[in-house]
């Protein structure tokens, strides 16, 4: 059968949609009527049929869309991607990695037949079709992480380990909410992390750190961190905030469905096996109010959240502007009925 | 998230003697796919079905990195050791089922290096059988310097020699030969990497002559299992799950854990990685520290042990397990 690909577009006239499939596959990432901060690592193992977890590296329908995107995003700014000198064996474990993963959940669209160190990586979406030695750079395009990650949705950090920390010495990073590659390059955990005014914020950094610093080959694991965009934008850097940052400011009451989206990123986490680095797929899923409140639970749940949100998150979050509008907006299709347990629409 | 490893299930598929203390043990997958991918440097912990009791021990990988058909590790004989290596020398045979975990690299290579200067005393070979091996496919540079006991016991000496030429320099204790650690460590180029892996004290001497050279700690990388020690038993309330136990003369704390049903995590099971660190709840009694893991000041402070390596002397000790 296959993914039927769509054409749409991420800036300018903005024609990102999901189809009723894909909304009812949305990582919705609230579970109960309020939102706290937890600590919600648990194993990346795949989950029910037709979600997002079905695979442990998820092709939707935005794939090839957002390859484009992508391709942009390079043209105008090509240190979105980097990667250290000593980093290129990771990032031919990444390759390695996703090629695996892409082809064993979507045969019909990827192919990867190995025969020694010469491999064939068919891409049909893509229209793409390589024949290349694994390990010798020279026989790719471009170097073998850039290579595998203008195919694979999502953005992704290679962190090195050494000294008992990790250093993002590489990355892919061209849908990010607010941050810049270019900026914490060569950086360790805590630098990337800086400022960390509380030591109990920093108790917290120095367990995280340990967490992820014993990944384990074999045993990936993943959380789902969320915010909200206006307009179906993936591209929200900091490079950029010229361009996405006034947006916040154009929300009414008429376009709320249709401008804001909320954005959810499973991210990953998983042990490199030759280069003992860490890789940190952040894959990001964007769906618009109109869509998710086709779902009643979802509606009412996220209209509580968002109500109920503390001040300070909300700040964080970038949503103090337009959240008294979204509340409202949201509030109409809260019924005040129960919700049921669990993330999934009813 | 379940502790451990990830577990594979392997068939001894041959075991070669390679000298008069050290056997070299060959597994494949039971299911004739290929082994899992590894870096050099890397170990696999090796469960062993001993009677009625189960010895976890971490082994190096020993092979090309590149090349996962089979897992090679390789043991010495240790008669007087806890009986880990003795079971591994008289029990196994090839066509054996066993179970090992997925890589773990404690030990692994800084690709940053401009060049990877190896000491390996007497087993402590093996991880460098691996490293070499990588560095030597991705053209990298390296210089092993070998110290064993005899030229019969210096185990793949010969391999090595073969492989790397001049790369690759040996001592022999009974000949008297001796590294000049302070003359190599001193004419290294800038951005150089150091790896020691051997007996305890070789280590020590190797970091401590690299500190007093200047050479900063993060370019100074060491391997050292420390195999847990015998001792007296003692008894141990295990507060978070209601169980007292009972750890015996042979057994390590965390075996002692692990047979009354607990599951800790553990990745090295040598006193490095960390990962089982518990807390104490409280204790009247001395504490017998083996592990690098934690600082002198908790050591002194009595308030954490890694069970994987440290005993325990005394009347009550009570661990949050
Ligand atoms: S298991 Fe690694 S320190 Fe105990």
């Amino acid at each position: 059968m296959g993914i039927t690909f769509r054409k749409e577009t991420f800036r300018d006239d903005f024609t990102f949609k999901n189809s009723p499939e894909h909304i009812r596959r949305f990582p919705f990432p609230f579970n109960e009527d309020a939102y706290m901060y937890a600590v919600n690592i648990e194993p990346h193992v795949v989950g029910p049929k037709g979600s997002v977890l079905e695979n442990l590296i998820d092709v939707d329908e935005h794939y090839v869309a957002e390859m484009q995107d992508r391709a942009l995003v390079l043209a105008e700014d090509p240190l979105r991607c980097q990667s250290l000198p000593h980093m290129t064996l990771a990032g031919w474990d990444l390759l390695e990695l996703l090629m695996e993963q892409q082809a064993l959940g979507y045969p019909e669209h990827f192919t990867l037949e190995r025969n020694g160190d010469r491999w064939r990586w068919i891409n049909r979406p893509l229209g793409i079709d390589d024949t290349f030695t694994f390990g010798d750079t020279s026989t790719l395009p471009y170097g073998p992480m850039e290579y595998i990650t203008r195919q694979s949705q999502g953005d992704f950090c290679i962190l090195d380990q050494r000294d008992g920390n990790l250093w993002m010495d590489a990355g892919m990073v061209t849908t990010q909410a607010d941050w810049s590659l270019d900026f914490d390059i060569g950086m360790n955990f805590f630098e990337w992390h800086a400022p960390v005014p509380l030591a109990h914020e920093k108790g917290i950094f120095t367990r995280a750190l340990k967490f992820l610093t014993n990944i384990q080959q074999g045993k990936p694991a993943r959380r789902l961190n969320w915010t909200m965009t206006i307009n179906p934008r993936l591209d929200t850097s900091p490079e950029n905030y010229h361009k996405w940052g006034p947006d916040r400011a154009t929300v009414t009451p008429e376009n709320v469905g249709d401008k804001v989206h909320l954005r959810v990123e499973l991210q990953s986490f998983w042990r490199l096996p030759r280069s003992n680095g860490i890789v940190f797929p952040i894959r990001c899923y964007l769906i618009k109010m109109d869509e998710l409140v086709t779902q009643p639970k979802w509606a009412r749940r996220l209209h509580r959240v968002i109500r109920d949100l503390p001040e300070e998150l909300a700040t964080y979050k970038g949503l103090t502007r337009y959240r008294p509008t979204l509340v409202d907006w949201l509030s109409k299709l809260d019924d005040g009925s129960p919700t049921s347990p669990g993330f999934g629409p009813d | 998230m379940s502790t451990g490893t990830t577990k594979l299930d392997v068939v001894v598929s041959d075991v070669v003697p390679v000298n008069d203390l050290v056997t070299r043990f060959h597994f494949r997958r039971r299911d004739g796919e290929l082994l899992p991918t590894f870096s050099g440097g890397a170990h696999v912990v090796v469960e062993m079905r001993d009677g009625d009791r189960t010895r976890l021990n971490p082994y190096s990988l020993m092979g090309s990195p590149l090349d996962t058909r089979e897992y090679t590790i390789s043991i010495r004989r240790d008669d007087v050791g806890r009986g880990g290596s003795l079971f591994m020398h008289r029990s196994v045979k090839p066509g054996l089922e066993m179970v090992i975990s997925y890589p773990v690299n404690l030990f692994s290579l800084d690709l940053r290096a401009k060049k990877h200067l190896m000491l390996a005393g007497g087993i402590g070979i093996t991880p460098f059988m691996a490293q070499t091996a990588q560095l030597a496919g991705g053209g990298g540079n390296f210089e092993l310097h070998y110290t064993c006991r005899t030229a019969s016991l210096g185990t793949y000496a010969d391999v090595l020699r073969e492989r790397y030429g001049n790369r690759v320099r040996l001592y022999h204790d009974d000949r008297e030969e001796r590294i000049d650690l302070d003359r190599l460590l001193s004419s290294q180029p800038l951005g150089t990497h150091l790896y020691v892996c051997g007996p305890a004290g070789m280590i020590n001497w190797v970091r401590d002559r690299a500190a007093s050279l200047g050479w900063p700690p993060e370019t100074v990388h060491f391997e050292h299992f420390a195999a847990p020690q015998p001792g007296a038993p003692f008894d141990v309330e295990l507060a978070v799950s209601g169980k007292t136990i009972r750890v015996g003369e042979q057994q390590s704390l965390l075996e002692a854990i692990e047979a009354a049903g607990v599951d800790p995590p553990y990745l090295c099971r040598g006193g490095v990685c960390g990962q089982c660190e518990t807390n104490v709840i409280s204790s009247d009694g001395k504490f017998i520290h083996n592990d690098h893991w934690l600082s002198e000041e908790d050591h002194r402070s009595g308030c954490k042990i890694m069970p994987c390596v440290s005993r325990f002397e005394g009347k009550l000790l009570v661990l949050e397990r």
